[in-house]
């Protein structure tokens, strides 16, 4: 990873990281990253030993580590496409923490087998509440300012 | 599992997360000995893999191996890969990934004390 930017521009962080990545953002990447990594893990192995037992929950724990991969990809790579993945992903998954955080308050039986978003994450220290809100928030604040060319 | 091999993985975690933590007030980068606590760490849990499988294949208890395994090689990487993303980063937020990699180890070290006895509780 190079350190400094010969190119002479102003922005010091190595030119792979995205500005979404840097500062702040790196620790949020690092969470999402977390994230991703549990949340894959515990679907690839819901859907290989017990996929038939409940569709429901384990069809949303995939959908949970699809949202927190796409975030973690979106907000650490600087591409163009990037940005509208990290977008989607933590939409996704705002809406999908408050819809199943809901639900499985009010309608127990619906998720017999805890997910992610299960009483508004509150086995995971609500964190999966918190994460979209600050990533909506982080998303908005580095938006490039129109006009200018994204950075490759 | 073995209690004292996981307690050495829990203090050890907690020791990268504070001494991280600590290294936040003066601001001060990642160094030698917050990377030689970060790699002890991972020494630990490449000793917990390796004492888990044995275990689980010796013992053979009613659990998901599957779950148990993941949860063993998951937590191996965890170290590596935040030192990397930490040193990726030239401001203080590379610091507070270690504090994050400190503090999320215990946790994993519960759940996955929980995965071998689920009879266990704190």
């Amino acid at each position: 990873m190079d350190r400094v930017s010969p190119s002479g521009a102003s922005p010091p962080p190595s030119r792979s990281a995205s500005p979404t990545a840097t500062g702040p953002g790196r620790v949020l990447v690092a969470v999402y990253g977390l994230f991703a990594i549990a949340a894959t893990g515990r679907s690839v192995l819901q859907l290989t030993t017990q996929a038939s037992e409940a569709p429901l929950p384990y069809a949303l724990s995939a959908l949970a580590a699809l949202v927190y991969v796409g975030a973690t990809v979106g907000l650490a790579v600087d591409r163009p496409w990037a940005r509208s993945v990290a977008w989607v992903a933590v939409g996704v998954e705002a809406v999908g923490v408050l819809v199943v955080g809901t639900l499985s308050l009010a309608d127990p039986v619906l998720f017999p087998d805890d997910t992610v978003w299960s009483g508004y994450g509150r086995g995971y220290g609500f964190l999966p509440l918190l994460l979209p809100a600050v990533g909506l928030w982080w998303l908005a604040r580095t938006r490039p300012s129109s006009g200018t060319p994204t950075r490759r | 599992m073995v209690v004292q091999l996981q307690l050495t993985v829990v203090a050890l975690s907690l020791l990268v997360g504070v001494v991280a933590a600590a290294y936040l007030v003066p601001d001060r980068r990642p160094d030698r000995l917050l990377l030689g606590l970060t790699a002890l760490l991972e020494l630990a849990l490449v000793v917990q893999l390796v004492v888990g499988i044995v275990l689980l294949v010796s013992e053979s208890p009613d659990i998901s191996g599957a779950t148990f395994v993941s949860y063993l090689v998951g937590m191996l990487l965890l170290p590596p890969v935040a030192a990397w993303w930490a040193l990726g980063e030239p401001s203080r937020s590379g610091t507070v990934v270690l504090v994050v990699l400190g503090v999320t180890v215990p946790f994993l070290v519960l759940r996955l004390q929980q995965i071998w006895d689920p009879t266990w509780i704190v």
